[in-house]
């Protein structure tokens, strides 16, 4: 039974759920059994669920026996990035400001997976307030990547991305905001989605940088990511920036035609900069595309080469702004009760509350919003980013989609970056653009180089996510990636 | 040196929506601490703000009184600072894309008009309240400090003028003309003492018409202590010119209790509040029809109504003040007058006997007793000599005690004035015959007696008969006696 389990889809197995041949019980027990096997070694999770995941586990089963009506993918766990509010769960942000912080009130995408009757089985190790690519920047201690522990799963949802390719969770959910869920991914061998900007609200997700973040969908295969999607999406009142968009069906448009499709290879994000053999799996990938009936042509997109530098002015600001808020007065850590001012307590409440990297992007936000340096910093960054968005459309009236590899290496090792922010921040310079423009784009595995798995991002128009999945589930069947890492045996 | 003072005022006022700007969490004043407060309005983390419809008519019905352009497209920023009372640690506000721009405002100082420039009205979201337990009662060498949360997020339009404002008198009618805008627009109490209306100013001295150098004046927290503040520094800052120094860009705090103004903090030391635009709001992008529906939604304004009332009702100034002061009083006014009676007439009744009893019994006039055809119908009495206008007095307080109709309570109390001519003269003839010393005080040129002798005319007949009336007979039949 565990091995079947294990090897299925999350859809597959809501289905089974519900036609009884397992118990959600059952299933949550076996990933429950899994995560207190595999935790120690690999830190995938930073709180684990285990009772409150059974008892929700039991009541679903209890439903299903009677005959209530129960959500869509009832029984299914799932781990969610504590980046997400979970009411009663502490949500930390992997932060010792927020270590002890139990929210009063739920997100928007944990109330509509729980609408479809998903188990949060735990809450995943991040990089702290999604700040960084390697997950090391966590007050709880770093995860490690399941295909090679000495190595990182990517970040900044790299607790989410180990957790699915240790087999930890059926599916799990991530936020991304220069690249957090597609680099993860990448690295880990799994599927990752940010949806178009505005499509999952963000009622309730932790904010880092308001106008770039989105939560989107991290799971085994391309079925199950069009399946969570359809659950997450949809306007959210509580949110000014959801669209007021219809619906999509996503699993229906699966149909693995591609037929005519035009594709841009993007000059900028396949050349210098990228290892060999990831660009090796890319190229091989492209060819498969073209097997498939697809045309592929290279374009250029020139002003992509300033996107890193404006990500890291715009994001900063955003987050100085955003992360004001922790200063030890209504919630979360205090530094201590006895300061002289409140001015000497937010001082070190800050100091103390904050890692390096947060303090590193507050300092530069904060600098870069500062008079006198606003129009040359912030003001030039967001210039850059219409130009970025400009070259999007412009390459869109050409192509379908636009494809690149999605991190310009495999899985670093656990410290070869953490002491050189500029070396770690270039581990995005390929998924940042996409947030810069608030498009879609997602990450398939496309093969290994080295025994490391290769990302493949495919990019598309505002609110193309059908089409973008459609090719990542057209390339999947092609490719048939089927490796899985050692751990996930275990 | 030809001296001139030069003021320009930054006004807040509450809006009186039902929720909060970016929540839903009540706005009613006072209450346990923090009782209205939610996630949102207490900047929990992965909270988001969400415009209050209501919030932008409001502010949009001001700045259209005050003849602003309203902005096809505005957005709201962040302006960031730490302060305990502010749970975000910004204040969600807006800055140079405001949402109308470009008014003007003409205030009536008796003498002559003055037009004050509105540079802006925006919307923004108010903090919370601090109270600073030890000697200091401010946060610095405070022993601690509490918070209440219950204002944090309160929808505030801010009002700036342009620096077209002359001297402290002036500051505060434009105040107070404001506020009457406000209150007649019902978006807000606006009462000063609640804090719902608050005002600082820029105060400078220009010099033989060169520019002085600005300086902010703080709490200043009411009519009166606007022009106490304003009249201090004012003084000061001319006597620091009168003494060849300069005045130093400052803000200054307004010290109730020693009527004086001192410094708070430095232009070197100012915020650097480091605005940018709000990424958790879209723009607002009120489209014509929509602005034009508030427009139609605007009632007959304070200064408006004034005009009307003097020119088009010859109401004099002092009654035409009185009723337009009070919006709930002029609506009282204006209902009475579909009656038909004479304005002036009803004028001074509303202004004076109802006015005073609704004073005397701490009555707003939205629950007078009387209705306004009551009070008309009584005026209407009174004109057609039907009843005195001393009986009108005492029916009014009758119909205000008890809510009867002041026409019935006539009615039913046969307080019918006596008027045939007939019926007096048999009273006077009576009277002169029982009052014979009165009658030749009166003829040897006594005026005092006529009164004596209308008083037992008055008595004799209750009180009913026609003061002018009677006088007229009384005085005929005596001096046909000569």
């Amino acid at each position: 039974m565990k091995e079947e389990i294990l090897g299925k889809k999350a859809i597959e197995i809501a289905d089974m759920i519900k036609k009884r041949e397992v118990s959600a019980s059952e299933v949550t027990g076996l990933f429950l059994e899994r995560i207190e096997k595999l935790e120690p070694e690999l830190g995938s999770f930073i709180t684990v669920c285990a009772e409150s995941a059974r008892e929700k586990a039991k009541e679903i089963d209890k439903k299903i026996d009677s005959g209530e009506k129960v959500g869509r993918f009832a029984g299914v766990p799932i781990a969610v990035k504590d980046v997400l509010c979970t009411k009663g769960i502490r949500t930390t942000c992997a932060s010792k400001i927020l270590e002890n912080f139990v929210p009063v009130y739920d997100a928007t995408v944990i109330e509509r997976i729980s609408e479809a009757s998903m188990i949060v089985i735990g809450k995943t190790n991040m990089d702290e307030f999604a700040m960084g690519s390697s997950t090391e920047n966590s007050f709880f201690g770093p995860t490690k990547n399941p295909w090679d522990k000495e190595r990182v799963p990517g970040g900044s949802s790299g607790g989410s991305a180990a957790a699915m390719a240790a087999g930890e969770a059926p599916w799990a959910i991530g936020s991304d905001t220069g690249g957090s869920i597609r680099q993860p991914a990448s690295l880990c061998g799994i599927v990752g989605l940010k949806p178009t900007y505005g499509l999952v609200s963000r009622y309730g997700l932790v904010a880092f940088a308001s106008s770039l973040d989105q939560v989107g969908p991290m799971t085994g295969n391309v079925a199950d990511c069009a399946a969570m999607l359809e659950v997450i999406a949809g306007h959210d009142r509580r949110d000014s920036t959801s669209i007021p968009a219809q619906r999509n069906e996503y699993l229906e448009g699966l149909t693995g035609d591609l037929k005519g499709m035009k594709v841009g290879i993007v000059s900028e994000l396949s050349g210098d900069g990228i290892d060999e053999g990831v660009l090796r799996c890319f190229r091989l990938t492209c060819e498969i595309l073209e097997s498939l009936g697809v045309i592929c042509e290279e374009v250029s997109l020139p002003n992509f080469e300033y996107a890193l530098s404006s990500y890291y002015i715009i994001a900063p600001a955003e987050a100085s702004s955003n992360l004001a808020r922790y200063d030890g007065v209504r919630y979360g850590f205090r530094a201590r009760d006895n300061a002289d001012s409140v001015w000497e307590m937010y001082e070190e409440t800050r100091t103390g509350g904050f890692g390096q990297e947060v303090k590193r992007r507050i300092m530069l936000g904060t600098f870069a919003l500062s008079a006198g340096y606003y129009e040359q910093y912030y003001g030039k960054a967001q210039k850059i980013r219409t130009l970025i968005l400009r070259d999007f459309e412009k390459a869109f009236e050409r192509f379908d989609i636009l494809v690149s590899p999605t991190s310009p290496t495999v899985a670093f090792r656990i410290g070869e970056k953490v002491d050189d922010p500029l070396k770690m921040y270039l581990s995005d310079i390929c998924t940042i653009p996409v947030n810069l423009a608030g498009i879609p784009a997602m990450s398939i595995p496309c093969g290994l180089d080295d025994g490391l798995p290769v990302g493949f991002q495919l990019m598309g128009p505002a609110l193309s996510e059908s089409l973008i999945l459609n090719v990542s589930f057209a390339l999947e069947e092609e490719i048939g990636f089927d490796a899985k890492p050692q751990t996930f045996r275990a | 040196m030809e001296f001139e003072t030069v003021i320009g005022l930054e006004i807040h006022i509450e809006l009186n929506t039902s929720s909060k700007m970016f929540c839903g969490c009540s706005t009613e004043f006072g209450g346990e601490p923090n009782a209205r407060a939610c996630p949102v309005c207490l900047g929990h983390p992965g909270v988001l703000p969400v415009v209050n419809r209501g919030a932008v008519e409001s502010a949009i019905m001001l700045a259209l009184a005050l003849n602003c352009k309203i902005s096809e497209r505005s957005i709201f920023h962040r302006k960031n600072y730490f302060y305990p009372d502010m749970p975000k640690n910004y204040q969600i506000s807006q800055y140079d894309v405001p949402l109308s721009v470009d008014g003007w405002f003409d205030i009536d100082m008796g003498e002559y008009e003055r037009r004050v420039g509105i540079v802006r009205v925006h919307l923004e979201e108010d903090t919370g309240k601090s109270i600073h337990v030890g000697e200091s009662g401010r946060i610095h060498g405070a022993e601690y400090s509490l918070e209440d949360f219950n204002r944090a997020g309160i929808p505030l339009a801010e009002i700036v003028t342009r620096p077209d404002i002359r001297s402290p008198e002036e500051s505060s009618v434009f105040l107070q003309n404001l506020r009457d805008i406000a209150v007649y627009l019902g978006i807000s109490d606006c009462k000063m003492e609640e804090g719902s209306l608050r005002c600082d100013a820029n105060i400078s001295i220009s010099v033989d018409g060169k520019e002085g150098t600005k300086v902010e004046i703080k709490n200043m927290n009411s009519f009166r202590s606007l022009r106490r503040a304003l009249s201090f520094e004012e003084e000061r800052q001319r006597g620091v010119l009168n003494a060849g120094r300069e005045v130093k860009q400052e803000t200054r705090h307004f010290d109730e209790v020693g009527g004086e103004t001192h410094s708070l903090r430095s232009k070197e030391e100012a915020f650097d509040y480091r605005y940018f635009p709000e990424p958790d709001l879209v723009p607002l992008e009120p489209d014509k029809e929509w602005t034009n529906d508030l427009r139609a939604k605007i009632p007959e304004l304070p200064q408006e109504k004034r005009k009307r009332y003097e020119s088009a009702l010859l109401l004099p100034k002092e009654i035409s003040s009185v009723l337009v002061g009070d919006r709930a009083l002029a609506e009282y006014f204006e209902r009475a007058l579909t009656e038909g009676q004479d304005p002036v007439e009803l004028g001074k009744w509303v202004s004076g006997e109802l006015l005073a009893l609704l004073r005397q019994e701490s009555i707003p006039v939205e629950e007078c007793r009387v209705e306004p055809s009551g009070l008309a119908n009584l005026i209407k009495l009174v004109s057609e000599k039907v009843i005195s206008g001393k009986m009108a007095k005492d029916v009014l307080r009758e119909a205000f005690d008890s809510g009867e109709r002041p026409e019935e309570i006539v009615k039913e109390g046969g307080l019918f004035q006596i008027s045939d001519e007939n019926e007096l003269v048999g009273v006077v003839d009576d009277v002169i015959k029982e009052n014979p010393m009165a009658v030749s005080d009166f003829k040897s040129g006594k005026e005092q007696a006529l009164k004596f002798l209308m008083g037992k005319v008055m008595k004799k007949t209750r009180g009913k008969a026609s003061p002018e009336e009677a006088t007229r007979i009384l005085t005929e039949r005596l001096e046909n006696q000569a």
